[in-house]
């Protein structure tokens, strides 16, 4: 039997992966492995057992047709919000799953600004539990502090013990650089990353867009980007002092950039992530008062935004993630100052990705690759999937070429507030491969 | 006459010529202000709401007198920021009231954007009464009237916009405006009451009162905030005073007449004192009498402007 894509789309969820399948006609891009050629995949109980070519003539199984398609180890997307448990009206574990997977994401990390908080091992397993069977591998961020208050360090080897890869109060600063020095001292007991959100919240309060011209034209109470400078500016010196690792969160302006390409250069040992938005849009989107363009950290300058890029060019930063904030339509189709911050990534991340960095040949595809799964696992101490026999199948699969048009009613997410309704993207995710599941997306 | 907009929602986004359609308008109307009977029949039948989710005094009766005036059918609803964020969203709101079958909305909130979100979901005209810091065009046009009554023309002539210019939307207004009718147009006030890159809209920044006095032909002087005191953007009332407070002390470094003009509600004593507010070179009752012409010419263009009945 062949299988085509009709076969397994589905918009009910992950299908089982056929016992035996062959992926046809694929690039295999692979930087672990250094590999970067056509090759066909064989696939056998969800382990690929045979690399090369391989005729489909004599093969038994099913075959799936990989031409002009891109196969790479899969991708992780280290900065979502699932909103379980606490705001399910906006996203769950599960429907959060299926736009990582329809957005070609095989993992996430899911951050701890739920009702309750992830400070508590119960939480942790709660997730845990929420996303058992999956094909999408959830990981869960813990808080720094007990309820994110910024006060107490949370039982932070307990909960790494139960499950949780980094720490982070996202959503929220550090304010204190006292709690801030012991955590990054206390992370290093169990070897995890602290991921700051980064942003002087006694410079930002109330703020609702960056603090520039648009604002001055718009109304719009600013948040400057020294708030974030300075905190990533203290942080990369606490990191230093403490000799802890340390990341920075959806960095946003050119002097935190130089500011963490400074810091590698004297082997401090940070890193830093960097949004699709950020390095697409800038603060004159705003002038539209579409609460789509209301995100924290905001939307910066067209000088930013190109020094992103060229941090994203240098390797100053490191990964590429979606920060992923599910918000409701009416949360949102709101009064400027009373919309919730932030848009949903995981279904335009790829998209964006390859439209604004790889076509524009800012980035390879080998660094692509690297953005988006190798570092983020090496971040984060996890093993990252490899494409060799013996490996388990753990695969993104996307075309490079195709173009699309960004159409919020076919994403999975249970949100659609995005700025990129309606954009025309080149490059496509196609299909998922993990926990012996499939998945074809559906974008 | 007519307008090439739909709505008022800022001078950023209007074409000059509908600046000056709307002024010259309103200079007929101003003439009908002083009659015995002021009241005409051209907006008989239809129907304004205004929206008020910020208190206000002046503008909402000037707004009421001039849909009065023009024999408008009106209805005003006026609630509180708070009380209303927790109930039904502000679009479904409107479009409550817009199912009534409604013709023109006056809508002042204190979030920016307001007035474009209405034109977004509604059907209606709208006209901006104030986006908190963004925009209030009807005070800036009224403004513009009263120099244009009182110099002749704008173009040419030289205004300061005095005082607290950061997330003043008389302010962004006036400069809008006063930008695209040629004005030169000044701001001047404590560093940390100006916003950023606010030069980059053609217009000059200074911080010392001192400087501009021999320059101007109108001081326009803002409403100091008070709460911003509490956000630790200047030190002292006593000191703000000292520094930038209009006195006549301080105006005796003009070298012409200049007038003075303030949007109200005045803090006296504070950026403007007593004798220079009530003096024979303060405008600032006539801008209000202004206001009310300014706001039927603004009704009256929106709602097509073709019944020539005065």
């Amino acid at each position: 039997m062949k299988l085509t894509k009709n076969v397994i789309i589905s918009r009910k969820g992950f299908q089982p992966l056929p016992s035996s399948i062959l992926l046809k006609g694929g690039t295999i891009v692979d930087p672990l492995q250094n590999v970067n050629e056509q090759k066909d995949l064989m696939i056998e109980n969800g382990q690929i057992v045979q690399l090369g070519r391989i005729e489909s003539k004599n093969f038994e199984g099913d075959v799936l047709d990989c031409h002009k398609k891109v196969i790479t180890p899969g991708w992780l997307d280290m900065h979502v919000h699932l909103r379980e448990p606490g705001y399910e009206g906006k996203e769950t574990v599960a429907t959060g799953s299926l736009a990582a997977a329809n957005g070609g994401f095989t993992g996430v990390c899911c951050m701890p600004n739920t009702a309750p908080p992830i400070d508590s091992q119960e939480i942790i397993q709660y997730i845990k539990d929420r996303s058992k069977g999956s094909l999408v591998n959830v990981y869960p961020v813990a808080a720094i502090t007990k309820k994110r208050e910024g006060k107490e360090l949370a039982e932070i080897l307990e909960l790494v013990e139960q499950g949780a890869v980094a720490i982070s109060d996202d959503g929220s600063p550090v304010m204190s650089a006292e709690i801030m020095r012991r955590a990054l001292e206390y992370s290093k007991m169990c070897d995890i990353p602290v991921i700051g959100h980064e942003e002087d919240s006694t410079m930002t309060a109330g703020g609702d867009m960056n603090e520039g011209f648009v604002s001055t034209c718009q109304g719009l109470n600013g948040m400057p980007s020294v708030a974030e400078e300075i905190m990533i500016a203290r942080d990369i010196m606490l990191a230093e002092y403490t000799d802890a690792r340390f990341h920075v969160a959806h960095i946003s302006t050119a002097k935190s950039v130089e500011l963490v390409r400074q810091a590698k250069i004297k082997g401090i040992k940070v890193t830093c992530e960097v949004t699709p938005h950020h390095f697409t849009l800038i603060d004159e989107t705003v002038r539209t008062f579409d609460t789509n363009t209301k995100m924290n950290p905001p939307l910066r300058t067209e000088v930013d935004r190109q020094a992103l890029c060229e941090g994203l060019k240098d390797g100053t930063i490191d990964v590429i993630a979606s920060d992923h904030a599910p918000h409701s339509f009416e949360e949102k189709e709101a009064e400027y100052i009373y919309a919730p911050f932030g848009i949903i990534g995981l279904e335009t991340s790829l998209g964006l990705a390859l439209s604004q960095l790889y076509h524009k040949k800012l980035i390879s595809l080998e660094q692509l690759v690297n953005k988006f799964a190798v570092y983020p696992y090496r971040i984060l101490n996890l093993e990252c999937p490899e494409i060799k026999t013996g490996s388990v199948a753990n695969l993104t699969i996307f075309d490079p070429q195709e173009s699309w048009q960004v159409t919020p009613a076919k994403f999975l997410s249970k949100s659609a507030n995005t700025p990129f309704a309606n954009w025309k993207l080149k490059g496509k995710p196609f299909a998922v491969v993990n926990n012996n599941q499939i998945f074809v997306s559906v974008l | 006459m007519v307008l090439h907009s739909k709505h008022l929602l800022g001078l950023d986004g209007i074409p000059q010529k509908d600046i000056i359609t709307i002024l010259d308008t309103a200079k007929s109307f101003r003439e009908v202000l002083d009659r015995p009977i002021k009241r005409l029949p051209t907006l008989q039948g239809k129907t304004v709401v205004n929206l008020f989710y910020e208190p206000s005094t002046r503008t909402r009766i000037s707004f009421e007198l001039a849909e009065k005036r023009l024999s408008a059918d009106i209805v005003s609803f006026s609630a509180s920021n708070s009380s209303v964020k927790k109930g039904e969203t502000l679009i479904d709101t409107v479009k409550n009231i817009e199912a009534m079958k409604i013709d023109m909305v006056v809508v002042r909130h204190s979030s920016p954007g307001v007035a474009h979100l209405l034109a977004r979901v509604l059907t209606s005209h709208i006209i901006n009464g104030g986006d908190g810091g963004h925009e209030h065009p009807t005070q800036a046009l009224l403004d513009m009237f009263t120099i244009r009554q009182k110099l002749g023309n704008l173009q040419g002539k030289t205004i300061a916009l005095v005082g607290d210019i950061s997330h003043s939307r008389v302010a962004m207004s006036n400069i809008y405006g006063l930008k695209k009718v040629g004005a030169r147009v000044l701001v001047c006030g404590p560093s940390t009451l100006i916003p950023r890159e606010i030069e980059k809209l053609g217009i000059e920044v200074y911080y010392n009162i001192d400087e501009i006095i021999p320059q101007v032909d109108v001081l326009n002087i803002l409403r100091l905030q008070l709460e911003r005191q509490r956000e630790a953007l200047f030190p002292s009332l006593r000191e703000y005073h000292n520094y930038f407070g209009i006195t006549r002390e301080r105006l005796e470094g003009a070298t012409k007449p200049i007038l003075i003009m303030h949007p109200g509600p005045m803090n006296r004593g504070i950026e403007i004192s007593s004798d220079v507010a009530d003096s024979d070179h303060s405008v600032i009752l006539e801008q209000v009498t202004n206001g009310v012409a300014v706001r039927m010419a603004v009704l009256y263009l929106l709602a097509g402007g073709r019944s020539e009945t005065h």
